[in-house]
């Protein structure tokens, strides 16, 4: 145990192993990539969707399912779909990861949405405000806290898994896990999982750090949930 | 891409045999889950100092992904289903210690002092009070971790125990959808009934819900 320790330490401190082009700077920004640029396309198709059913009341059932039918996907499964039909390009990744992150997303902005207390939304359509007003300037900041939420939630679950990349055939830090599985060689899976771990940590850190940026003129109490 | 559905009644017994196959990798892993997240949760919920270590350290587990965990479990338990269930059991637990103290929190401190003044001892009114209402929010945990589980079982297929998760592996080397479709849909069936079923349960187990509603 000690032993494979020491070897991950060298396999993570060792200069070769981090330049070139299937080193880890190149990997770490791969895999920087598939994840940012998922979890954005995500969170411009789940948070109006999320917004618009929390502002109307409608479409609750549709959100609260959406997230149950999102978890229960295999992703492996849908990425080996998605390849089996389009053939070898970023497609497979992209519609898995995005489809991993849309309902996480939806039903957090719903909830926050939801927990807005309704004599606060009353009192902001009875001092006149519009619909989009009572939206962008009450209920939106106030659930603010549950839709960052599901945003870092989303964000560690794409990281985790745009592993899948390296499935098929593309780079990032599932590169490790994938050819450290093919070769038998456990250091270089550990070294990849290790990666893979505080990238997303990394990431959930840097959301939290801007959730606390929008949050520095609230009282404390914006923070209890 | 065309899908074969006359594939499906030929393969009728194998895929039953992948679907019980799937379940039992799955169905072990939430209930080992349950049994580690409540003592710990119960710990989490009293002990204010060791809480954010708990759940930090649960969170964590949750980056790491599914397929290195089974990879790195493999020296220590080698290619068995045990590797399977104990890489879901780490999965499930982020779920479940995080509603389970949740659910404790949720519970009155007036309930509980009730409890205690009526001279109930701690694991007196954890048992018969404390869980019986945090039961919903638990619940609610458990839904998520079971079908979590069963969507995750599928990546266990690299070390051979993924269940329906095979027939991903089986279409993906032959070049073949058909049975990749077949996979989508029976795990996505099979976690639609576990919820349902779990939903039922939670029906039944809480009659005061239901007598208020």
């Amino acid at each position: 145990m000690i032993e494979l320790l020491k070897d991950l330490l060298r396999w993570l401190t060792s200069g070769s192993q981090w330049s070139g082009t299937d080193g880890i700077a190149t990997r770490l920004l791969e895999h920087l990539q598939y994840s940012l640029l998922a979890t954005l396309v995500a969170a411009a198709i789940a948070l109006p969707v999320g917004l618009l059913i929390g502002h109307t009341g409608r479409g609750a059932f549709l959100a609260i399912n959406l997230s149950g039918f999102g978890r229960a996907l295999p992703t492996v499964g849908l990425v080996t779909l998605v390849f089996l039909a389009s053939g070898l390009s970023m497609w497979p990744v992209y519609i898995s990861l995005v489809a991993l992150a849309v309902p996480v997303i939806v039903t957090n902005t719903y909830a926050g949405m939801a927990a807005v207390d309704p004599e606060v939304r009353d009192a902001a359509r009875g001092q006149g405000m519009r619909w989009y007003q009572v939206l962008f300037q009450v209920e939106l900041p106030l659930a603010l806290p549950l839709i960052m939420t599901g945003l870092r939630l989303a964000c560690v679950q794409v990281v985790a898994t745009a592993t899948i990349a390296a499935y098929v055939s593309f780079g990032g830090l599932g590169r490790y896990v994938f050819d450290g599985l093919a070769q038998r060689d456990l250091v270089q899976v550990l070294g990849g999982a290790v990666l893979v771990a505080v990238l997303a940590i990394a990431l959930d850190l840097a959301l939290a750090g801007v959730q606390r940026l929008l949050f520095r003129n609230r009282p404390p109490r914006a923070h209890a949930h | 891409m065309t899908v074969d559905w006359g594939w499906f009644p030929d393969h009728q017994s194998d895929l039953v045999t992948l679907t019980l196959d799937h379940l039992s990798t799955a169905v072990p892993a939430v209930l080992f889950g349950l049994l580690i997240a409540l003592p710990l949760a119960v710990i989490a919920h009293r002990v204010r100092a060791l809480r954010g270590l708990l759940l930090g350290l649960s969170n964590i587990l949750f980056t790491i992904p599914s397929i290195a965990i089974f990879v790195l479990l493999l020296p220590i338990t080698g290619l068995t289903r045990t590797t399977a269930i104990t890489g879901l059991t780490i999965y499930t637990l982020v779920v479940l210690l995080r509603n389970t103290v949740e659910g404790l929190d949720s519970v009155p401190t007036k309930v509980r002092e009730a409890s205690t003044a009526m001279g109930a001892r701690p694991l007196r009114t954890l048992l018969t009070v404390e869980l019986p209402l945090a039961f919903p929010v638990i619940m609610a945990g458990v839904r998520v971790a079971t079908v979590m589980a069963i969507s995750l079982v599928s990546v266990a297929s690299y070390i051979g125990y993924g269940g329906l998760g095979q027939l991903f592996t089986d279409g993906f080397q032959r070049n073949y959808p058909t049975p990749v479709v077949a996979g989508v849909l029976l795990s996505l069936l099979l976690a639609l009934v576990a919820d349902a079923v779990l939903v039922t349960i939670q029906w039944l187990c809480t009659p005061w819900l239901r007598r208020r509603a």
